[in-house]
């Protein structure tokens, strides 16, 4: 059954179209990675899941509600982080958890405490005097420490040093494993390789890449490094050959995965000493999206 | 090479720039308001008696403790300048004091608490420089109202506006101000938030002018102590004493040698104030939405309340003063006690009640606009995500203000009345005070209807609930004196209210009052709900 359902999302801020016609389906027991350079649109979507802004047009339903008529019934169920959270300064980390988790009306105690000792927070100090990644633990607490279904992580581990970011992760997996949904946009694209099953990448308000890490990497090229006993000849004006580079006998290139079989081929006949391949990190697919963003800019004059 | 002060004149450019809409209308304002006021006395007293009877007015020790000592009786017929000095001067020094604390409140620690004094500190650029550019922006902005000021009224060619009396009268208000501008930069240092600040400094502004208003009634020694104090005492186009101006600015640099000492010797993002350790739980009082809204005002809410029960209970400690002084005084009693039934002393109150409830208005108003600033901080987001309907939040800033006003009337009542208890022969009953205080509540709260308004309808203008508060209080203050037209008058909400004990309440107007209050909540709470919330 589908947790979130958006369909043909719009939303206009007076002539600028922040968002154009996205869809996105989440699953129950999913962990859904956003991702998309800065201002593309992410915070903007998650505002409207949250039923914070009006969609121009489309349909959002989380849970079968609608996210904007049904807000605070949704939300019993939703935890939230966002990527920058601002607190109430003359409060203190402990008091504001506790708010957090009235506000949402079923918070467990016990996992309050355990989080805050898992996150190593001291509660008692006002939020004014926190850095940066200890105010994001306190909405990490709250958020983990909610019994929610569904689970809206926006960027949530700025400022978090490594072994923080490792709690967080397991957090995240032990939601999953309670049969949870999450949604987690960030930039840490190792952290999404590492949790998401599926993957969304958004550019300039529009969805331009929707799919398991695998069926992305399909789209895309490998890596290969190759050292043969001939020296390789003419390779780079081969089909679905890129980016050759000789170096130490060794000749690296990227190929696409659809020509695999027939370069492979070729390759065995100059007698392969060592071929090593890597598959393409979620980075080599982003930047590869991200400089295909790139034509409306005029280049080296040769347009009119 | 001493780089102390490096690179000031960059950082001068920069918070000019970044304050340049504040200054501006500040200095607008006060000039504007200073000119017309003063261009309009001379037709406002034609003549001697008109005078003479404006004298007495001014002397009755309410009007002293509002406005300062004044001038002797033969003084006000010389120049129509004494009139206004002693009924604009000190309002509008208080005035040109709030613009000083908000401006360097804003460029010292505010600044700091937001990180961006760390990353000017980060760029060759010395460590004392952006305290001192803020101090020579402030010091600008001073000496240019001070000129601006006394120039404008020089020229406007009154007699006994002299040359030397028009410039010490804006130099009145230019170093009264820096003044305070000295404190709060002082205070920047150690309170280690903006917030503190400025609480601090309006503690100071606050307390100045009750040791001022007690002092000029009763003790003169007391007043000393009041830097507002000295602002009274220059005798401005009569004696034309530099005393105060001269005292004012020495006081304002020994703060500031002291600020500078204290700013070059303390770490950045400290203070030197103690911060305490917190609870670990959250009481379930804040635990509900009307309870976080209350606690995130609580010190605020305190202080005005604290702040109106004495400014109540100072106006009532010289009743007793004014009672006697009408009781004394055959020529006030013969002009002024035609009006009804109630005794001058009464008449008087119901003017008093009418500008301090304005007064009251301001942290009501506030309250509401909170929400705003909670929402361009990205916090009403933590309400919104969770299961709060905007419905409960906006809800509970609107009773909050309610609630409000009602207090802070109250408060005010008890104040004027426990002083006049024990001050006056002849005592005024608590019911009668307390109804001329609460018969402002309509007005208060169409004041919270508009702000709700504009919140839910046009957040990005909400500063227009300053312009028409500041309309209001111009209207009550001045509106007669410069002849404002009848219609103009009653576009302030204030002017339906009966001025109690003497007037007749009507209940029609009451009424009228009250609905317009909820339509512009009911309208205000739908847009709420209709509109993209940013954060």
């Amino acid at each position: 059954m589908s947790l979130v359902e958006v369909k043909g999302l719009t939303k206009k801020f007076g002539n600028f179209t922040a968002l154009n016609s996205i869809n996105m389906t989440i699953k129950e027991g999913e962990i859904y990675g956003f991702i998309g350079p800065n201002g593309a649109g992410k915070s903007t979507t998650i505002r409207i899941l949250l039923g914070m802004l009006k969609a121009t047009s489309g349909e959002v339903k989380i849970f079968g509600k609608d996210a904007w008529n049904d807000a605070v019934e949704i939300h019993k169920q939703i935890a939230y982080v966002p990527g920058d959270a601002n607190l109430w300064p003359n409060l203190t980390g402990g008091e504001v958890i506790d708010i957090f988790l009235k506000m949402r009306g079923n918070g467990n105690k016990n996992k309050r405490n355990e989080l805050i000792e898992r996150f190593n927070l001291d509660p008692t100090k006002k939020c004014r005097a926190y850095s940066k990644g200890n105010r994001q633990k306190i909405a990490l607490i709250a958020a983990f420490a909610s019994e929610a279904k569904f689970y809206i992580l926006d960027e949530p581990t700025s400022g978090l040093d490594p072994l923080m970011e490792k709690t967080f992760q397991q957090c995240v997996l032990e939601v999953k494993d309670e049969g949870k949904s999450v949604l987690l946009s960030s930039h840490i694209l190792s952290e999404i390789e590492k949790l998401c099953e599926k993957i969304s990448i958004i550019r300039e308000g529009a969805i331009i890449e929707t799919g398991t890490l695998n069926e992305m990497r399909h789209l895309t090229r490998t890596n290969l490094v190759v050292k043969s006993k001939q020296p390789l000849q003419s390779i780079e004006n081969m089909k679905g050959i890129h980016n050759v580079v000789v170096q130490n006998g060794e000749t690296s290139f990227q190929i696409d995965s659809e020509e695999m079989d027939a370069v492979i081929k070729y390759l065995s006949e100059y007698g392969i000493l060592k071929l090593e391949s890597t598959p393409p990190t979620l980075e080599d697919i982003f930047l590869r999206h991200y400089e295909n963003s790139k034509p409306s800019v005029p280049s080296g004059g040769s347009n009119p | 090479m001493n780089t102390t002060f490096k690179g000031t004149s960059h950082l001068i450019k920069i918070i000019t720039r970044g304050h340049r809409f504040q200054i501006s209308a500040w200095l607008f304002g006060i000039v504007v308001v200073s000119i017309a006021v003063a261009s309009s006395y001379q037709s406002v007293y034609q003549n001697d008696s008109d005078k003479q009877a404006f004298a007495l007015t001014m002397q009755n020790p309410a009007m002293v403790a509002m406005l300062g000592p004044g001038y002797e009786t033969e003084d006000y017929l010389i120049t129509v300048g004494t009139q206004f000095a002693h009924e604009m001067l000190l309002f509008t020094v208080i005035a040109v004091a709030i613009m000083n604390i908000l401006l360097i409140g804003s460029s010292t620690r505010t600044d700091e608490e937001t990180g961006r004094i760390e990353v000017v500190r980060s760029l060759p650029i010395g460590r004392l420089s952006y305290l001192a550019a803020s101090i020579i922006v402030i010091a600008i902005v001073n000496l240019l109202l001070t000129l601006v000021t006394g120039l404008g009224i020089f020229v406007l060619n009154i007699d006994g506006f002299t040359f030397e009396s028009s410039i010490l009268y804006g130099s009145i208000l230019g170093s009264s101000g820096f003044v305070f501008g000295a404190i709060t930069a002082l205070f920047a240092q150690l309170s280690d938030t903006s917030r503190g600040t400025k609480g601090l400094t309006f503690g100071v502004l606050i307390t100045s002018y009750l040791l001022r208003a007690v002092g000029d009634v009763g003790s003169e020694h007391l007043a000393f102590i009041s830097p507002l104090g000295w602002t009274v005492r220059t005798g401005v186009f009569i004696d034309n004493n530099w005393w105060p101006i001269i005292t004012l600015i020495i006081f304002s640099v020994i703060l500031l040698v002291l600020t500078f000492y204290l700013n070059s010797i303390r770490d950045l993002d400290a203070g030197f104030l103690p911060n305490r350790i917190g609870k670990n739980h959250a009481s379930s009082f804040i635990k509900t939405t009307f309870g976080l809204v209350y606690q995130l005002q609580k010190v605020k809410v305190i202080a005005w309340s604290i702040g109106i029960f004495t400014l109540g209970a100072t106006f009532g400690a010289v009743m007793g003063d004014m009672e006697k002084y009408f009781t004394d005084n055959e020529f006030v009693q013969m002009i002024l006690s035609q009006v009804g039934d109630f005794s001058i002393t009464e008449q008087f109150l119901s003017m008093l009640i009418g500008i301090m409830s304005l007064i009251s208005t301001i942290p009501v108003i506030m309250t509401i606009l909170k929400l705003k600033s909670e929402e361009n901080s990205n916090r009403t987001e933590h309400f919104y995500s969770r299961a709060v309907s905007r419905n409960s939040v906006l809800g509970s800033f609107t009773l909050l203000a309610i609630i409000e006003s009602i207090i802070y009337l109250i408060l005010l009542a008890f104040g004027l009345w426990m002083a006049a208890t024990i001050m006056m022969e002849d005592s005024i009953s608590f019911v009668t005070i307390v109804q001329s205080t609460l018969v402002h509540l309509p007005a208060m709260w169409v004041m919270i209807g508009i702000t709700v308004f504009l919140i839910g309808n046009v957040p990005k203008g909400l500063n227009v609930i300053w312009i028409y508060y500041a309309f209001c209080y111009i209207v009550v203050y001045v509106g007669g004196m410069l002849k404002f037209p009848d219609w103009v008058m009653n576009l302030s909400i204030f002017e339906a209210i009966p001025k109690l004990p003497g007037e007749e309440v009507e209940v029609i107007a009451y009424v009228m009052l009250f609905v317009l209050s909820v339509i512009f909540l009911l309208v205000g709470f739908i847009g709420y709900n209709k509109r993209d919330i940013y954060g």
